[in-house]
């Protein structure tokens, strides 16, 4: 007899589709977006396959152009930014606050179908013949200039940024006003935390570009000048809209993650997080000075060299607060009770490259340095390097981490380990190559390259290989586990938090009754904090 | 070498058993069931304060959505000064002022209808003040309809056919440009608050709306008002930075 | 429900400032100040705005959470437009770099 959870609770496609519930749409999105990483994996495979040699013999450079517009464009708008926050976000925050659902389940519902438009949107793009601008669909080729299916995309991308705003939006009401009674919040885990921040920039900093794609859009249909050098109209003022929200949304896209690791560590230390005021404010710390260093992309665009000066300074500030989230970790992992199960894996792997990661970041902060490496590879290493070794290791450790309470099964822990590792491989083979390859001047968004520089390339392209099967491998163990997996026990980690106290899966309310909060959510260990002996 | 945590015994957690409502949590019972209250909430406080601030929130993604448009104009104006001061002369100042008025009256009108639900006002007067909100509303669109059709006669749309009798052609065609954008959206945001007001009024002609339970009136109220406040910063920027500038119309 | 209930009274005064700004804005407008035209416009503008804000919007009596909600979107705009505005107006202030 199955206990009753919200997996049974109604039957049949319109109860998944018309669904109100917070965790049934968190699976519409996983569903999604998992399908999204799918299309935008096989756009870097041609990418990654056409660099296997010099010459551009795959493909013709104006295809090679669209297969990396589109892998961008899938990527970032698709399943970057709504991953952690649309899949584990949608499910777990009600349940860690304390409430039954987030603040407004329909606008919840529909957030997932006006991603789903967009996304269609995006593919009818495709289909149709691609765009080649590039995601950052610089002025005036996109404009003028270019003679691919810009509008659709651009309308795509419009459209999926409204999913984008909705769910910043509940979230934000959600922590403010739908707290169990004695939740403070200081109590709320860090990943509510993170959330949080993640959904200021969603709100602060997507209508930007929403109202900068719909003037690329107007400017190609209606032939309205705002970019147009021809009247006057300044190319670069496309950049400084476009990447006041660009920038912060690299934020959307690692700050989820961050709070995904903070709850890991703990778990997987047996441990408090050490400094736990300290992570939770350097994740509106990062939220804000994120929205202030933008200008670091225009370095060579033809900025002034003052407006530079502040960005690159600023840039070297945002640092800080993520600095200090990693000593914050690894202080929490010094002297813990260590286990190395899979998401913990992950969360070693996340540390580790987010940090070269970010490292790198402050080599293109500084001015003189960014003005040898732009537009090279260098900087495809270095936000690779936090987008799949930060934000996707986050993601798959989070996922991992929380599979048996989203779904009641354990998943195998042998083959977990296994796509971990080749995870972490297959990644620093096919990323790490690339900073090499950068440096010595291998421009970006080209199809060919010098002969010397064949090496790196075979070597992240092999890379490439190994990383596709270690993703391919939780597509097929997760999935066999939904169905053949040993049911799991509402806490199988030994964790501590909201969550692990109601049932895996849970019912659809999450709780009986209101849940009173009497001490902070992880006490792994007699805390001075909130004083419990 | 630690054991695998999965299969680890459940640890007993900081919550107590948790309880059916108990007295100290409670908030105002008075209207536990009302038929309005969405279930995840509490009670009908809890849900209005909710809705208040998921529309605020909105409401600021809407101040950053026109703002990139303003933006624009600020740094074009700032480069082109006496081209836009030239361009702006050749609108039609009075019509707009007239269309701030509209709009002003349009968000008296709509306070008194928020107001008058919160009162348990009879529906027929509710219904009164949103009728009389959404024809100011229709007016300023109406205006608008014959402003636009005039900038079409004199060729003053951006674009193939723009022809520009003045000094500054390219700065006047990127005002010209910024000035449909902007109005072009603000008149959109018009479009939907319209069709917002439709809904809440027939809605408010069922009764629908009491002291109880006012929030969709109360939330649409907020759209409007801020429609109207985009407008009060557009009216002057677009409409009297030329105003003193050489023969208007 | 809770709520703040204001006057008609009120709303009545504040529609009739409203109307005054506007007057006040217009004929501002046909003088000519040079660049103080800007901040009668705008501050007026920005009287206007906080007249709807508070009392028709009803902020004055709503929670703290909602006024820096509002406040925090015009703050950021602000953002947006002193760094942008800082670019294009310190172009050319280094010998030999592009205006």
């Amino acid at each position: 007899m199955e206990t009753p959870s919200y997996l049974n609770d109604g039957h049949g496609l319109k109860s998944w589709l018309l669904t109100k519930d917070h965790k049934r749409i968190a699976l519409l999105y996983l569903a999604s977006v998992t399908a999204f990483f799918v299309v935008g994996g096989l756009f870097a495979m041609l990418i990654r396959l056409e660099l296997l040699t010099p010459a551009g013999d795959l493909l013709t450079s104006e295809t090679y152009n669209k297969m990396f517009t589109m892998h961008g464009v899938v990527m970032v708008f698709f399943f970057l930014i709504p991953s952690i926050p649309a899949v584990l976000g949608n499910f777990f925050i009600p349940i860690m606050v304390g409430a039954k659902d987030l603040a407004f389940p329909r606008i919840n519902l529909i957030s997932w179908y006006i991603y789903i438009l967009g996304g269609l949107f995006t593919f009818a793009a495709a289909l149709s013949g691609g765009v080649d601008t590039g995601w950052t669909f610089y002025t005036p080729y996109s404009t003028a200039a270019a003679n691919s299916h810009v509008v659709l995309a651009a309308l795509g991308v419009f459209i999926t940024g409204f999913s984008s705003i909705l769910t910043g939006l509940n979230f934000i009401v959600t922590i403010h006003r739908m707290r169990a009674p004695g939740m403070t919040w200081f109590r709320l885990p860090l990943f509510v935390w993170s959330h949080y921040a993640t959904s200021l920039i969603m709100i602060l900093g997507t209508p930007v570009i929403a109202i900068t794609v719909l003037l690329v859009a107007a400017e190609r249909v209606l032939h309205m000048g705002i970019f147009d050098p021809a009247l006057g109209g300044d190319p670069v003022l496309f950049q400084h809209l476009f990447w006041f929200y660009s920038h912060p949304a690299v934020y959307i896209m690692i700050l989820p993650a961050m709070g995904v690791i903070s709850e890991i560590v703990q778990t997987f230390s047996r441990k408090n997080i050490f400094g736990y005021s300290f992570v939770a404010f350097s994740s509106l710390a990062i939220a804000i000075i994120g929205f202030l260093v933008w200008g670091h992309h225009l370095f060579i665009a033809g900025q002034s060299v003052y407006a530079g000066l502040i960005f690159s300074f600023i840039s070297f500030l945002v640092a800080i607060p993520s600095a200090i989230k990693v000593f914050n970790w690894t202080a929490t992992i010094y002297r813990g009770s260590v286990a190395l199960d899979s998401p913990m894996l992950y969360a070693f792997g996340f540390i580790g490259l987010f940090t070269i990661g970010g490292l790198t970041g402050l080599f293109l902060a500084a001015m003189g340095l960014d003005i040898h490496v732009h537009d090279t590879y260098f900087v495809v290493a270095h936000f690779h390097y936090i987008m799949v070794g930060g934000a996707i290791m986050g993601y798959l450790g989070g996922l991992h981490y929380w599979w048996p309470k989203m779904t009641g099964r354990l998943y195998s822990e042998f083959w977990a380990k296994i796509a971990a590792g080749l995870v972490f491989i297959g990644f620093n083979l096919t990323f790490f190559p690339q900073f090499v390859a950068g440096y010595l001047g291998m421009p970006r968004r080209y199809h060919e390259y010098p002969p010397e520089l064949q090496v790196w390339n075979v070597m992240s392209s092999a890379g490439a290989s190994i990383l596709a099967v270690g993703y391919a491998l939780p597509l097929m163990y997760l999935t066999y586990s939904m169905f053949a997996g040993v049911r799991s026990s509402a806490d199988p980690w030994g964790a501590k938090g909201l969550e692990w106290e109601v049932p895996s899966p849970p019912p659809t309310a999450n709780f009986e009754g209101t849940p009173i909060v009497t001490h902070g959510t992880h006490q792994y260990a007699p805390s001075k904090e909130v004083g419990i002996a | 070498m630690p054991d695998s945590r999965m299969h680890a015994e459940h640890y007993p957690g900081p919550l107590h058993n948790p309880p059916v409502r108990s007295a100290e949590v409670q908030r105002s019972a008075s209207h536990a069931h009302h038929p309005k209250l969405q279930h995840h909430f509490d009670d009908m406080d809890q849900q209005l304060e909710a809705s208040t601030l998921g529309m605020w929130v909105f409401l600021v993604t809407e101040i950053m959505f026109f703002g990139g448009l303003f933006m624009a104009y600020l740094m074009y104006r700032w480069a082109n000064p006496t081209a836009f001061q030239e361009a702006s002369a050749h609108l039609n100042k009075f019509w707009g002022a007239v269309n701030t008025i509209v709009l002003i009256v349009s968000s008296l009108t709509m306070a008194m209808a928020v107001r008058s639900a919160q009162t348990s006002a009879r529906p027929r007067t509710q219904v009164a003040w949103l009728l009389a909100t959404m024809s100011f509303g229709t007016a300023f669109l109406g205006v608008k309809v014959v402003e636009y059709s005039d900038k079409f006669q004199h060729h003053l749309v951006p674009g193939p056919h723009f022809q520009w009798p003045g000094q500054y052609p390219a700065g006047a065609e990127i005002f010209y440009s910024l000035y449909f954008c902007m109005t072009g959206l603000h008149a959109i945001h018009m479009i939907i608050g319209l069709g917002l007001m439709t809904v809440i009024a027939i809605m408010a002609g069922r009764g629908k709306f009491n002291g109880a339970y006012y929030t969709p009136v109360e939330i649409s109220g907020l759209y409007w008002h801020f429609v109207d406040i985009v407008w009060i910063f557009l009216f002057p920027l677009l409409y009297l930075i030329g105003a003193h500038y050489g023969a208007g119309h | 429900m809770s709520g703040h209930i204001a006057s008609p009274k009120l709303y009545y005064a504040v529609f009739f400032a409203l109307i005054v700004g506007t007057v006040l804005t217009y004929l501002a407008a046909l003088v000519d100040f040079g660049f103080f035209n800007n901040v009668v416009m705008l501050a007026i503008a920005f009287a206007k705005a906080s007249l709807v804000i508070l009392f028709f919007m009803g902020v004055r009596w709503n929670s703290r959470l909602t006024w820096i909600v509002a406040a925090s979107g015009f703050f950021f705009l602000l953002i947006m437009f002193a760094i942008t505005m800082s670019d294009y107006m310190s172009r050319g202030w280094v010998p030999g770099t592009l205006k």
